[in-house]
């Protein structure tokens, strides 16, 4: 039970944004990857789950060759949830809608069943108050998490975080750290990209520093965190931290 | 019957006469609004979706319904019709080049609604495992739905009022029937307030409710 990202290279055109990425999450594991804008990280997510198609390589999860022809992606994706940056509510749904769609139509569950997944995940993330307001009465904040309870209705293996942080204001982010904290306690598998290099060091087992859509190093925060080797990771710690 | 011909006063029997040509109306708006709207949102998402040798031809024809004036249009189709052969009541040719002139316009509409809906959202539908119908029938569907009702309402009220060029080749609607009377009672003034206040009548409803729509569906904005 894994990702295993085996020497994957993306372009766009005739840019390429992921170099030769190789590496494996292993299942119980929340790896953190970091590094500057336009580095190839949220690419990289967006090929595992294959919402982006890759040009070589191979991406295994659970052994499944996700770029493989004849692989059932809607299957595929059932787990593994992902998390966008924009939260992406659906607004014509309520926030109780929006969680209960994909297991009602994906996954088949009634509706009493899909309501009381629902649910339990909106109360797992704090929003247990507002099942049934439009999203656009929540704060961004409230939205992502939202966000996050309607991947978990899936029951996903594996959750992918991109930038979940990045566009909220900055009061609002700490109760969404604290939703992928309660996540990655329960032994979630996770990868999160994140700018919150503080976040990273504290719930990740490993951190892996991305640079020109390359890993440049991987390892547990301490060592990547605390005691880069590269003098691209020096730098770029430099500038965040 | 034939002593109303020497009547010089408008009568039940004229507001009668002027209530079946509004049914008329409003069957032309009826068919035109349906076979529009289904064509429209067809070449809509086909306009959306498909490639350019596709989306280049069709958006040429349609841009012939758009840019000839609808009169002429209807004009050429009942010649041409008659022309080739085929036996078509007015009413029918009305219909269908309404339909057509309609399905022009709602293409463009429900393009721009459909191109509306976030690539973000769509792509988050996908994540969560939603295929590609369900991703268009559970998201794209509805939001675009709900961004293009303003202008599809005004365009169903618009072709309300274009019914009225059906009188051209030869159906007696709601304003051809308000002249015959006019002509017999000569009471221009007075008859076509009435037809101006029938049609205002069929309008509001649509208007009203399109307006309803729109404020509920604006709350949870």
């Amino acid at each position: 039970m894994s990702i295993e990202i085996q020497d994957v290279h993306k372009s766009f055109g005739s840019l390429e944004v992921v170099k030769g990425v190789t590496m494996t999450v292993e299942k119980g594991e929340v790896v953190s990857v970091i590094g500057g804008s336009g580095s190839g990280k949220s690419t990289l997510l967006m090929c595992i789950n294959g919402l982006e198609p890759i040009n070589s390589g191979r991406i295994l999860v659970d052994g499944t060759d996700v770029h493989a022809r004849g692989t059932d992606l809607n299957k595929l994706r059932r787990k593994i949830g992902i998390v966008f940056q924009q939260w992406n509510a659906f607004p014509h749904l309520t926030v109780l809608e929006n969680v209960m769609l994909a297991p009602r139509k994906v996954l088949g569950k009634s509706k009493a069943e899909a309501e009381a997944i629902a649910v339990e995940k909106l109360s797992h993330v704090g929003l247990a108050e507002k099942l049934n307001v439009y999203p656009s009465r929540l704060s961004g904040g409230q939205q992502q998490r939202m966000a996050i309870a309607r991947a978990l209705a899936m029951s996903p293996d594996y959750m992918l975080f991109d930038e979940v942080t990045s566009a909220l204001d900055p009061q609002l982010v700490g109760e969404v750290l604290d939703t992928m904290r309660l996540l990655s306690a329960e032994g979630m598998t996770m990868i999160c990209v994140t700018h919150e290099i503080a976040f990273a060091r504290e719930v990740s087992n490993r951190v892996a520093f991305f640079h020109k859509g390359r890993i440049h190093e991987i390892g547990p925060p301490a060592q990547v965190i605390g005691n880069p080797q590269q003098p691209e990771t020096v730098a770029f710690l430099k500038s965040v931290l | 019957m034939f002593s109303s011909l020497f009547e010089t006063t408008f009568s039940l029997n004229d507001l009668w006469f002027m209530l079946k040509g509004a049914g008329v109306t409003l069957a032309l708006t009826g068919w035109a609004v349906l076979g529009g709207t289904l064509l429209g949102v067809a070449f809509g998402v086909v306009r959306a979706v498909a490639p350019w040798w596709v989306n280049a031809p069709l958006g040429a024809v349609l841009d012939v319904f758009r840019s000839i004036p609808l009169l002429i249009q209807l004009v050429l189709a009942n010649s041409f019709k008659t022309i080739v052969g085929i036996h078509w009541s007015p009413f029918t040719v009305g219909c269908v080049v309404l339909a057509l002139y309609m399905s022009a316009y709602c293409t463009e509409i429900v393009r721009s609604g459909f191109l509306a809906v976030p690539a973000t959202t769509r792509r988050a539908a996908r994540s969560l495992g939603l295929s590609y119908r369900q991703d268009l029938t559970e998201i794209v569907f509805p939001i675009a739905l709900r961004v293009a009702l303003p202008s599809w309402i005004g365009l169903t009220l618009g072709v309300m009022k274009d019914t009225a060029m059906v009188w051209w080749i030869g159906v007696v609607e709601l304003l051809r029937s308000s002249q015959v009377i006019v002509t017999r009672i000569q009471e221009p003034l007075f008859v076509l307030s009435i037809a101006g206040l029938i049609y205002f009548l069929m309008s509001f409803p649509i208007a009203r409710l399109g307006a309803r729509l729109e404020k509920r569906w604006r709350e949870n904005d």
